[in-house]
């Protein structure tokens, strides 16, 4: 059985990518970072993607992410063509569907917490009352629910790493898409970001790890292999899901 | 639209923070503006001063009066054609007044003669040079704007004796008296003794140019007997009704041609001359000032500018990874726009306002330094300031506020 027959018995596509190319112009070289991936993601799936620098890991992540759109090819989210949407058709599914979690974290330096994590929902257009409310309650679901009022500079970096996946969390995304999320932390804070996600991955959303590191992709259950622009492997982890306690 | 309206809350916030974040920054960018407003808006009080002025002086001429003379008050390039004319004579105003008498419905009222030179004036061992010594009738009082003080203006038995009396401008007392009541007491004029009768109330300056209180009046017989029977007379003609000024003016010139005995061939040997055509040069020279002074003043608003746009590109260079945040997270390309244009209008509008006060305190303070000048700080330039100020924060907030706007967010969120 292949790791496709499998996932389609558990839920609908969410990400459907078939046979994408990415080339960059760099002075007058062509650079051909995705040499056609075709790849499919359905609901409640935690998966990896792995590969060394220079695989094209990046520029997947960016077209998985909406930040970028493919040179050729199809991308279909939740149904919807995204491969010829424009800057702001592509703003608003990033507003509405893609969690994302950066390595660097990314929060704004002077806000607070909650308005870290209100800032998708200003884009979003809701009301400041129901702003705050949902900001904070993503707040306690990550376990910084002490911690509203608090700036960046105030918090470590685990906790900081949650303001993040608050902010992330905080409109009800199809995908959350973590990029190296424990690249700036230290190995035991790491991994409880690491068991938030799981958490996560528990309740039901649907994670994507973007990582170089074979530990941290051990987590998922599913990894995806890159190199040089193509799928090298792309296989489940059943003894993973075996070893990770279930909460 | 709700979107967009918690997108611009959210900007200004943005826009206060970024303030509050770099202090120095903006308080030496906003410098510049403040520079240029305070310029701007000293040149604007200035222009409105000048203008006030102009008509303030204006008004002293009269705008229903028209005036006789032998040459034009505005500039010829054909004065040759103007050099042999025949002076005009204080005996005209009263054939002038005769024929207004025996025309029903005429459009003029009263006219005047003139007679004026600038002396020396003299009251024991004060002397006031370059006064200027005005002789004519009892009937100056009811064409011109001047107001007695203390006193009065001479009357009409006075004026035709010749008697030695005078009314005397408020500087003129005040230099040969010093507040003490020049009432009764003698002034010497050319070594002729003249008795005050009346003194007048200040009229201030002429364009700043001429005090128009550095005067002496006094009876035409009397001007004629000690200065000068032959010097040049002028004609001071009121209308009935300013209205009909055009009216007026023909029927004076018609009047003056007879007196004259020109045949219809023959061009105006005389002038008549009133407020407006000397406005509408001055205007000329007002609207000239204007835009002179508001381009030069413009420039160090324009070099204020270019520090904000200068400010607002390194804001958006510095902040490049934030603007890849903020696109990840949904902000489509107006959202980041508006961010920055915000930013820099916010800027523009903080040194307009601080720029606006210190002009007001400076207005303020050269009112009390130089009281004769006329300073004005209008209500509208308040508006017109800070409207100047947002513009200018749009002006120099648009481009790289575009710049931010097109930034490519995968790329962006790299930027280190």
């Amino acid at each position: 059985m292949t790791p496709n027959d499998t996932m389609r018995a558990r839920g609908p596509l969410v990400i459907d990518i078939e046979n994408i190319t990415k080339q960059y112009v760099m002075g007058e070289e062509v650079i051909h970072a995705l040499r056609g991936v075709t790849l499919q993601i359905r609901r409640n799936e935690y998966l990896a993607v792995m590969g060394p620098s220079g695989s094209g890991k990046s520029t997947l992540m960016n077209m998985l992410g909406c930040l970028d759109t493919p040179s050729s090819g199809r991308y279909e989210f939740n149904g919807k063509n995204v491969s010829e949407m424009d800057g702001d058709e592509l703003a608003d599914i990033r507003n509405r569907e893609i969690g994302f979690v950066f390595q660097t974290f990314n929060l704004l330096p002077r806000s607070t917490s909650l308005r870290n994590v209100e800032l998708p929902l200003i884009y979003a257009g809701i009301g400041p009352v129901e702003r705050e409310e949902r900001a904070a309650q993503a707040l306690t679901d990550v376990g910084l629910g002490d911690r509203l009022s608090h700036k960046p500079n105030e918090l470590s970096g685990g906790q900081r790493q949650r303001v993040a996946v608050a902010r992330a969390l905080v409109n009800n995304p199809s995908i959350i898409l973590a990029d190296e999320p424990t690249g700036n932390l230290d190995s035991k804070t790491g991994e409880e970001i690491m068991a938030l996600f799981e958490s996560l991955y528990q309740q039901g959303n649907t994670v994507i790890l973007v990582t170089h590191e074979a530990d941290i992709a051990a987590h998922a259950r599913r990894s995806v292999h890159l190199r040089d622009g193509v799928i090298e492997s792309d296989a489940l982890h059943v003894e993973v899901r075996e070893a990770v306690p279930v909460h | 639209m709700r979107r967009f309206l918690y997108e611009l809350s959210e900007s200004w916030k943005i826009a206060a923070a970024q303030m509050a974040a770099n202090k120095t920054r903006s308080m030496l960018t906003a410098l510049g503006v403040i520079i240029g407003i305070v310029a701007v808006t000293l040149m604007g009080t200035a222009i409105n001063g000048i203008s006030i002025g102009f008509d303030k002086s204006m008004s002293f001429i009269g705008d229903d009066v028209l005036y006789v003379t032998t040459r034009p008050w505005t500039r010829v390039d054909d004065w040759w054609n103007y050099r042999d004319r025949p002076k005009i004579l204080t005996e005209y105003a009263d054939k002038i007044n005769r024929s207004i008498a025996a025309t029903p419905n005429s459009n003029l009222l009263i006219a005047v003669p003139t007679m004026s030179l600038v002396r020396s004036v003299k009251a024991g061992d004060n002397t006031v040079d370059n006064v200027f010594i005005l002789g004519t009738t009892a009937d100056y009082a009811l064409i011109s704007t001047i107001e007695c003080d203390q006193g009065r203006y001479f009357s009409g038995l006075e004026s035709q004796d010749g008697a030695e009396v005078c009314v005397v401008g408020f500087d003129v007392a005040d230099a040969l008296f010093a507040g003490n009541g020049a009432l009764d007491k003698k002034i010497l004029i050319n070594g002729h003794r003249f008795k005050i009768i009346g003194s007048l109330a200040k009229q201030g300056t002429f364009l700043g140019l001429f005090s128009l209180d550095s005067i002496v009046i006094i009876p035409l017989p009397a001007f004629k007997k000690y200065f000068s029977a032959k010097s040049d007379a002028d004609v001071r003609v009121k209308v009935r009704d300013k209205t009909h000024m055009a009216d007026a003016r023909d029927e004076l010139t018609g009047i003056m041609r007879r007196l004259r005995g020109l045949p219809p061939e023959k061009r105006d040997n005389f002038n008549i001359n009133e407020q407006q055509a000397l406005k509408s040069t001055l205007d000329g020279v007002k609207a000239t000032i204007a835009i002179a002074g508001l381009f030069i003043t413009g420039l160090s608003l324009f070099v204020g500018a270019i520090g904000i746009m200068n400010i607002t590109f390194v804001s958006v260079k510095e902040r490049t990874k934030e603007i890849g945040t903020r696109k990840a997270l949904g902000a489509r390309r107006r959202t980041i726009l508006l961010q920055f244009l915000i930013e820099s209008t916010a800027l523009c509008l903080l040194g307009g306002l601080i720029g606006l006060s210190f002009a007001y305190f400076m207005c303020f303070g050269m009112a009390h330094a130089f009281p004769s000048f006329p300073i004005s700080f209008s209500f509208g330039l308040v508006i017109a300031a800070m409207i100047v100020s947002v513009l200018t924060g749009l002006a120099s907030g648009i481009a790289p506020a575009w710049s931010a706007s097109r930034l490519d967010p995968a790329t962006a969120l790299r930027y280190e």
